[in-house]
């Protein structure tokens, strides 16, 4: 089972803490991955927050086909980050040539594009890179968005962190996302490596989705070119996220809605029944099974936790004001806030849905009982 | 052959038949129920006459004349014309006091099937296709177990949630704005995925029609399944209509539009909605004919519920004679049903399984008020059809759902028309396995027929031609007569009971599949990756897993 944490901060953070976090409660992950989403970035990128970042991995030729193609379309470089190192890497860790986090000025005409629009070519980039890369397996790309940063690689997280000395300042970041990876049903993929990523929404899970080939034929049904992939079928469940956010124009307090519907007799006694009713009638494929703790993040920076119908994965979420962690294990929050007050620790149930907004101020218990925002 | 020695072309010997009577002289009461129980007087008692032979060293004094003693017995004599040949029912045996009779089946290729077609009439049955063999489904097995990184949830204390839903569904987007918009939106029924598919009132006797109308009432309002039940071309009783069961009821209407008048004139006076409507294009047992009730059925009863003449065999035809085109049958004939209870009841069509559905199905996804496609499998079972067409003709019902499941799936329309399976669901008693191995192939419920006799009624039909004389109203059990001294031997409440065990037991099993699987928050409809099979060919036209 894989391990999860992430933590929101007022002051920014290594990525590090969240890494010896996951090394803490390694007991129950196998080390053969770790992921890494960093946002609310720091330092040169923090500058150039609106400006897209593009994560990944890349051979010698690789860099150079990412190059031409970016110079192609009119992306141009504002700062880099390349990560080399000549050490030996960990067990288990392929060598690479560069990990490039690298900052784009936007081609000409962008700035008068629709946010939507300017999105959907965002997403559009990637995907284009990602598949060029698929084909002469020479790039790898994770994320390309202002202000997100992601890693993934094989290996023992701390050791790869060590190895790839991830406690540099600039990678310091508000929002810290990290899975330590238990590669369960598939061969080892670092498309299947959490979290997943699309247009500025995040989600990781420790778990395994059993309706995973239904709701992947709803999502590849939908005709949005994002929804693709799944190499995992935790993919899923950042998908479905942004379908009810950005497709359904639904809030937070809905997901736990869709991937897990109240059973009829607990929608007839709900203030917002019809509108339940409804939304378990059309979104049923949508519907996600098995044991699932679900972490996210939202583009405004929002933190989330939810559990699967039956609660059957940990999760524990606790903090201070400024600063909150949402991770599986307790010790992990012990790990990072060994301080805060222990009394208001909150482990959600299956009907809860944890959030910390981007103020960071209190950590909202929300449950699917209680009745739901307007929709807008 | 006939004791006179006449010996004609068809003349049958016992070793020529189906089905063989075996009878114990010595244990033999001749208390005469089993003649008289036989349906089709396949035995009748005879007189019979045997030499008495006396050994001299045994029997002394020795007789002299020992050759010219006879004794005569009374017994039971097998028939062999065709009209009377045993058809292997067993309620002889059923009957005997003494354990004394049993039918047995031949062990060769009988003769009996050349001869079925006496007048220029070719055989015509009820009954399913007769084919022993194990199915596709009994073949399929679930692969994709939960253990260890998703450990299995447990089917006794779990909560599960294993509805599906009748009617069109539309896409979230569409849906959400209606209810912004508060625009009409299709009636969607929240359903058992077990129902009981159509069979009339007239194809089966009112006991049996009783009965399953009240073990299906039962199961709704005291258990909380909702379970369905098709009516069948044949109407409805005036009183069930204006009852609030009603709800539990999909009225069927076909093509002979049996009983319609009558559902019609109720329409103003029903208290509550019918739970569909169903629109009969085909049945899997004779896929492209029509239906019919032959006249050995259709008494006073029959007659005044389908509102014609008494003692008259009632075909409907292979189509809706007014409509010539699948626009206007399909797309027309929905909406006018739809309208008639004012847009409230889900109106669907049922076809028999074929290469065709297809075509039907993409109609289907364009026309607004259609609300799910029914599929009747090659297995279906039937109260009245030729034998050729029974045995011969149709598709198989797990490659038909699949091909037509993947091509919503293609639309992007797979939440939004629920298929209904029907046809040799649970034909070896394999009923949960059958039912979730076509749930997960893209079904949202099934339907069964012949299995719910089976199991609630004691049907004695076999996939080896056993009984199968359901269409001519002599059924040994009562289940499909109307003749009262026949469906007297059936008592309703008795039959209730047993349906509600069959979907007790069901749903257990369901449950025991699923959990297993790691589901339990909905159908597992489409989970494809659960399944396996062990025929490659078979594996790549499911789009599911080789497994050997
Ligand atoms: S098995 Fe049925 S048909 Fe055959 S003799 Fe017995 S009662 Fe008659
Ligand atoms: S028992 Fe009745 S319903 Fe069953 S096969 Fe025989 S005649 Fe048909």
């Amino acid at each position: 089972m894989c391990r999860l944490f992430c933590v929101t901060s007022d002051e920014p953070q290594s990525p590090m803490l969240a890494l010896r976090a996951l090394d803490v409660m390694r007991e129950g992950h196998d080390g053969s991955g770790v992921g890494l989403f960093l946002t609310d970035l720091t330092g040169p990128f923090a500058e150039l927050k609106d400006k897209p970042i593009l994560s990944g991995i890349f051979t010698k030729d690789g860099l150079r086909r990412l190059n031409d193609f970016m110079n192609a379309l009119g992306f141009w470089p504002l700062y880099r980050l390349v990560i080399t190192t000549d050490k030996e890497p960990p067990p288990g860790t392929p060598k690479r040539d560069f990990y490039l986090i690298q900052v784009y000025e936007y081609p000409d005409g962008w700035e008068n594009l629709d946010q939507e629009e300017k999105e959907f070519r965002l997403m559009m980039t990637r995907l284009q890179l990602r598949w060029m890369g698929e084909e002469k397996e020479d790039i790898i790309v994770f994320s390309f968005w202002p202000d997100v940063i992601m890693i993934k690689e094989v290996g023992d997280p701390l050791l790869v962190g060590e190895y790839l000395r991830l406690d540099r300042k600039e990678l310091q970041a508000r929002v810290i996302m990290a899975q330590g990876r238990q590669n369960t049903n598939y061969a080892i993929n670092l498309y299947a490596c959490h979290p997943f990523f699309i247009q500025g929404i995040a989600t990781m899970t420790n778990g395994e989705n059993t309706a995973f080939v239904p709701i992947r034929e709803f999502l590849l049904s939908r005709g949005f070119p994002g929804y693709t992939g799944y190499q995992s079928d935790s993919e899923v469940f950042t998908h479905i996220l942004h379908y009810a956010l950005k497709k359904l124009g639904l809030k937070l307090e809905y997901y736990k809605h869709l991937i897990t519907p109240l059973t009829d007799e607990e929608i007839k006694r709900h203030p917002n029944r019809e509108l339940l009713r409804r939304l378990k009638l059309a979104c049923r494929p949508l519907t996600i099974d098995g044991p699932n703790c679900v972490i996210g993040c939202l583009p405004d920076k929002t933190v989330f936790m939810v559990q699967d119908r039956k609660k059957l994965r940990p999760g524990v979420v606790g903090g201070r004001p400024g600063f909150y962690v949402l991770c599986s294990e307790m010790c992990g929050l012990d790990f990072a806030v060994p301080d805060r007050d222990k009394s208001q620790d909150f482990q959600p149930m299956h009907l809860d849905t944890v959030i910390v907004y981007p103020d960071r101020r209190e950590v909202r218990r929300c449950s699917q009982m209680e009745p739901l925002p307007p929709l807008h | 052959m006939l004791p006179d020695g006449t010996l004609t072309p068809s003349s049958l010997g016992l070793k020529d038949l189906r089905w063989l009577i075996y009878w114990d002289k010595d244990k033999c009461a001749l208390c005469g129920r089993c003649t008289a129980v036989c349906p089709v007087k396949a035995i009748e008692l005879g007189v019979h006459r045997q030499r008495v032979v006396f050994s001299p060293l045994l029997d002394a004094p020795a007789k002299e004349a020992s050759s010219g003693l006879y004794r005569v017995y009374y017994g039971i004599r097998q028939r062999t014309e065709p009209a009377h040949a045993c058809i292997g029912c067993g309620m002889c045996a059923q009957v005997c006091p003494n354990g004394a009779i049993l039918p047995y089946r031949n062990d060769e290729e009988d003769k009996l099937r050349f001869h079925f077609n006496q007048g220029g009439q070719p055989r015509r049955r009820g009954g399913r296709r007769n084919d022993p063999a194990p199915g596709t489904l009994d073949r399929i097995k679930f692969v994709r177990i939960s253990m260890l990184t998703d450990p299995a949830l447990d089917a006794l204390r779990h909560e599960f949630e294993l509805r599906t839903l009748l009617g069109r569904i539309l896409p979230p987007e569409e849906e959400l704005r209606l209810y912004r918009e508060e625009g009409w939106t299709p009636p969607v029924r929240e359903i058992y995925p077990l129902m009981i598919g159509g069979m009339s009132l007239g194809a089966l006797s009112p006991t049996m029609w009783e009965g399953l109308m009240m073990g299906v009432a039962y199961l709704n309002e005291e258990l909380g399944l909702p379970v369905r039940i098709c009516t069948g071309e044949g109407g409805c009783p005036p009183r069930l209509l204006r009852s609030r069961f009603i709800k539990y009821v999909i009225l069927q209407i076909a093509s002979g539009y049996f009983g319609w008048d009558e559902i019609v004139r109720a329409i103003p006076e029903m208290k509550e909605d019918p739970c569909a409507i169903e629109i009969k294009y085909g049945q899997g047992a004779k896929p492209g004919d029509g239906g019919l009730l032959l006249w050995h059925k259709v008494n006073e009863l029959i007659a005044a519920i389908r509102g014609v003449p008494p003692r008259v065999s009632l075909p409907s035809p292979p189509t809706h004679q007014t409509l010539y085109s699948i626009e206007e049958s399909v797309a027309k004939m929905i909406q006018s049903l739809a309208m008639a209870w004012g847009f409230r009841v889900p109106v669907y069509p049922k076809i028999s399984g074929t290469s065709t559905a297809l075509a039907v199905l993409n109609n289907l996804t364009r026309n607004p008020y259609a609300a799910a496609l029914c599929i009747d499998g090659e297995d279906g079972a039937t109260g009245a059809a030729y034998e050729v067409s029974l045995n011969h003709m149709g598709h198989p019902i797990a490659s038909n759902i699949r091909d037509c499941y993947l091509n919503l799936v293609k639309l992007g329309k797979q939440n939004e028309i629920p298929l209904i399976a029907a046809g040799g669901i649970g034909k070896h008693g394999n009923l949960a396995a059958n039912a979730a191995a076509l749930f997960m192939l893209g079904a949202s419920a099934v339907q069964i027929g012949r299995y719910i006799l089976q199991a609630a009624a004691g049907c004695l039909g076999s996939e080896s031609d056993r009984c199968n004389v359901c269409n001519v109203g002599i059924c040994p059990k009562g289940i499909t007569s109307q003749d009262p001294r026949l469906y007297r031997r059936l008592d309703p409440e008795k039959v209730a009971e047993r349906v509600v065990d069959v979907f007790l037991s069901f749903d257990m099993e369901l449950k025991k599949i699923v959990a297993a699987l790691g589901r339990s928050t909905s159908l597992p409809i489409g989970m494809s990756d659960a399944l396996g099979i062990d025929d490659y060919h078979a594996a790549e036209r499911l789009q599911i897993k080789y497994v050997v």
